[in-house]
């Protein structure tokens, strides 16, 4: 392989790898006495949710799809990033009660 | 299964005709007792779950129990520190109390399946008979704004708490 072919495969890599963190966001979702807010957000693939845990219970946030499943501790922040597109209902399986919905596009 | 379910509805009558006998609305440090002595019930029954249990799902549902229950009792303890409030004991406490015994007494005599089955559908007639007293008796009674406060985040987790109960029963059938 040519050096200067090489060089070129490397910048492009590092743009693309660059690119990513440029577009993805950060979104955060409060739990705040047994309740997701907003209950209702739309992200993009590739975006992270920092989860807040206001409460002194764990919470999870589970997909009904299976797509996710987050572990949320007591007073704890926790994230994860968003893999997989589509409109999903979430909701904590110890608190059935608690739902919520994530849109998330490709 | 429908003479269990009418124990607790018989427990919901008692929970209510106790404090309703009383003539007055609960005090505040009457609601504190019976909310904490609930709590304290819900955990002894679980503890027997974790030891008796054979379903891993009833299991872990009784760990869930008694993580759930500690951590809202240790927020009433800290609350009625905060507001100088002596829980008081009172008939409601002792009729949920002595409901509770012959209960785990019941439930101590069940193996295997059976036992996980009587033990979770304890658990949605409990706690529907605790949240059906929070609604119309405790959380109306309360005069402490605080209190009242604690006594609605206990009623939204024990309504996930029924659900949760809903849903791991019918998984066992």
């Amino acid at each position: 392989m040519r050096p200067g072919r090489c060089l070129l495969v490397m910048i492009a890599l590092l743009i693309g790898a660059m690119a990513v963190p440029a577009h993805a966001a950060t979104i955060q979702i409060t739990i705040d006495n047994l309740v997701f807010a907003p209950a209702e957000v739309s992200a993009t693939v590739g975006d992270t949710i920092e989860w807040i845990n206001k409460d002194v219970f764990v919470h999870t946030a589970t997909a009904r799809n299976g797509d996710f499943d987050v572990n949320t501790p007591p007073k704890k922040t926790v994230t994860s990033v968003l893999k997989k597109a589509g409109s999903v209902e979430y909701y904590c399986r110890y608190h059935p009660n608690m739902k919520a919905v994530l849109t998330i596009k490709p | 299964m429908f003479i269990r379910l009418s124990a607790a509805i018989a427990a919901l009558g008692l929970l209510t005709g106790a404090a309703l006998a009383q003539g007055a609305k609960p005090t505040d440090p009457q609601i504190a007792h019976i909310a904490y002595t609930a709590g304290v019930l819900d955990i002894n029954a679980a503890k027997q779950a974790i030891s008796k249990a054979s379903n891993k799902d009833v299991k872990a549902f009784a760990q869930d129990m008694v993580r759930d229950h500690e951590a809202v009792n240790k927020q009433a303890l800290d609350l009625v520190k905060k507001l100088k409030v002596t829980p008081e004991d009172n008939d409601t406490s002792k009729a949920l109390s002595k409901q509770a015994a012959d209960k785990l007494a019941e439930l101590d005599k069940l193996k295997g399946a059976e036992y996980d089955k009587a033990y979770v559908a304890n658990e949605v007639a409990y706690h529907k008979a605790v949240n059906g007293a929070l609604e119309t008796q405790l959380i109306p009674s309360a005069s402490n704004a605080e209190l009242k406060s604690l006594l609605q985040t206990g009623l939204k987790i024990f309504q996930g708490h029924q659900q949760h109960a809903e849903q791991v029963a019918a998984k066992l059938k």
